[in-house]
């Protein structure tokens, strides 16, 4: 082989760290050919990330709804390490307690969602960091996003999302008994609870400002960017 | 083309024959190390399976529930559910229970029961831990009683248990695992708080399971069944509980 047709083979093959020497958008490698049609060669979103958006979408609505089935049981908040009636709460909140057995479903459809969110979810976090995913839509100054998109997006995915399981796992008494320094560290079974509420509250506020974003910029497109990989 | 494609095709296959084998091999390890709750079935069985058997892998070295101290036992016990409208029960209680006795039956070498008074006269274990309802509030109290694995060795638990099933006074009913069963934590409670269990607690006997949420320690116990199987008891599934929509395992 002479040297042209080498350095041009060099060029043509992914380098180790693939994101610094391919163009934007083209370097993911989940990315396979022939399943979206493109514009410019790569799709929109790699089909790891289409497929894992829409699992976490239907997780997210389950926990959601079952979320709400299991706090109407008791729609009180409490700071420490526990609290029920008669015990000094934090927050009575506007809700009616409904007792009517709807924690039985709720937490089963509850923790099939928080399976299917955190099974899904390793994937997406894992090739985000291993790819070139969160570098260049997080990190990159070439990325498509303004500052308060991308800072919103590393809070949810490095922040909220682990807050999330970690306060669900600490009102668990059986994982208690493994990590008790997780309790401690929240502040007791209640807090966790507690904190658990509010970083529901600031996802469903998330998600709110997302579909508005998505609706504003072309519903059309975005969710087509969504399905199919497709371009603009 | 036509060689990629069969490439494709074979690695296709491949990876689903690695994967069927490699569920049939888990589901094996599973069943044999008894990570299947009983109520694995239905639409939410899978996900329950999930979260039993990797508390259970979390827990392989029985770590203790955290215990409290004094001053941060509740002043607040909230109780839910009614005492038993059972007649049998209601006229024992007419004598503070002084007639009562709880059965242990099933796969032990030595049926027993016991009364209250042979109760308290054996080792007792005190504890202050965390009792929450799946409501979402909770408590702590101080609770004394005999642990469940001294019973079992004192009546002789044989090789092939799995489970022991405990029957109130009323229409629910329960089982632990014998990882709950032979834990240090799990107590045949008779106080609460350094008095004797009030009847809305439970009196005159109540199971205390500290890694799981309230419903697993059952109130107003009558008998207790050592058992390799809990398929041939009641609905099969463990519990009254899935009866009523919650899960067999309560460790959340």
């Amino acid at each position: 082989m002479n040297r042209a047709a080498e350095i041009a083979q060099q060029k043509a093959l992914p380098s180790i760290s693939p994101c610094a020497m391919i163009p934007l958008g083209m370097a993911d490698p989940t990315y396979i050919p022939g399943i979206a049609p493109t514009v410019l060669g790569s799709p929109r979103h790699s089909l790891l990330v289409r497929t894992t958006h829409w699992i976490h979408t239907a997780a997210f609505l389950g926990l959601l709804v079952s979320g709400i089935a299991i706090l109407l049981a008791h729609p009180r908040l409490y700071w420490g390490e526990a609290g029920g009636v008669g015990a000094p709460s934090l927050i009575d909140l506007p809700l009616p307690f409904v007792l009517t057995g709807q924690t039985g479903w709720g937490r089963s459809l509850h923790f099939l969602s928080a399976w299917v969110c955190v099974l899904a979810g390793l994937p997406y976090v894992l090739s985000g960091i291993f790819g070139c995913h969160f570098r260049d839509d997080f990190f990159s100054s070439q990325t498509l996003y303004n500052p308060i998109q991308r800072v919103a997006y590393v809070a949810v995915v490095f922040g909220l999302f682990p807050l999330i399981v970690a306060t669900g796992l600490a009102m668990s008494p059986a994982i208690s008994s493994v990590f008790p320094e997780l309790v401690v560290l929240l502040q007791g079974q209640q807090s966790a609870r507690t904190i658990h509420f509010f970083v529901a509250a600031l996802l469903v506020v998330f998600l709110i400002a997302h579909v508005t974003m998505v609706v504003r910029a072309g519903f059309i497109h975005r969710m087509r960017g969504m399905i199919t990989g497709e371009r603009l | 083309m036509s060689s990629s494609l069969s490439r494709r095709r074979l690695l296709a296959g491949a990876s689903i024959a690695t994967g069927a084998v490699g569920l049939t091999v888990a589901a094996r390890l599973a069943r044999r190390y008894g990570l299947i709750p009983p109520d694995s079935g239905g639409i939410f069985g899978a996900t329950e399976t999930l979260t039993y058997a990797s508390q259970r892998i979390l827990m392989a070295r029985h770590p203790l529930a955290r215990e409290f101290d004094r001053s941060q036992i509740s002043r607040a016990t909230p109780i839910n559910g009614d005492p038993p409208e059972d007649e049998t029960y209601q006229r024992l209680q007419k004598d503070d229970f002084a007639n009562w006795k709880i059965s242990v039956e099933g796969l032990v070498a030595r049926p027993a029961s016991f009364t209250l008074a042979e109760l308290k006269r054996l080792p007792a274990r005190t504890q202050i831990t965390h009792l929450a309802c799946e409501e979402g509030w909770s408590f702590i109290a101080e609770w004394t009683g005999v642990p469940l694995s001294y019973i079992l060795n004192l009546t002789g638990v044989l090789p092939q248990a799995r489970y022991v099933a405990f029957f109130p006074f009323d229409i629910s009913w329960d089982s632990v695992d014998m990882g709950d069963a032979l834990h240090p934590q799990t107590l045949l409670a008779y106080a609460m708080n350094g008095q004797m269990l009030t009847v809305p607690h439970g009196a005159p006997l109540r199971l205390r399971v500290a890694r799981q949420l309230g419903y697993k320690s059952v109130k107003y116990l009558s008998r207790m069944l050592v058992t390799e199987t809990l398929k041939s008891i009641r609905n099969g599934l463990g519990s009254i509980s899935p009866d009523l929509g919650y899960s067999w395992y309560a460790g959340i």
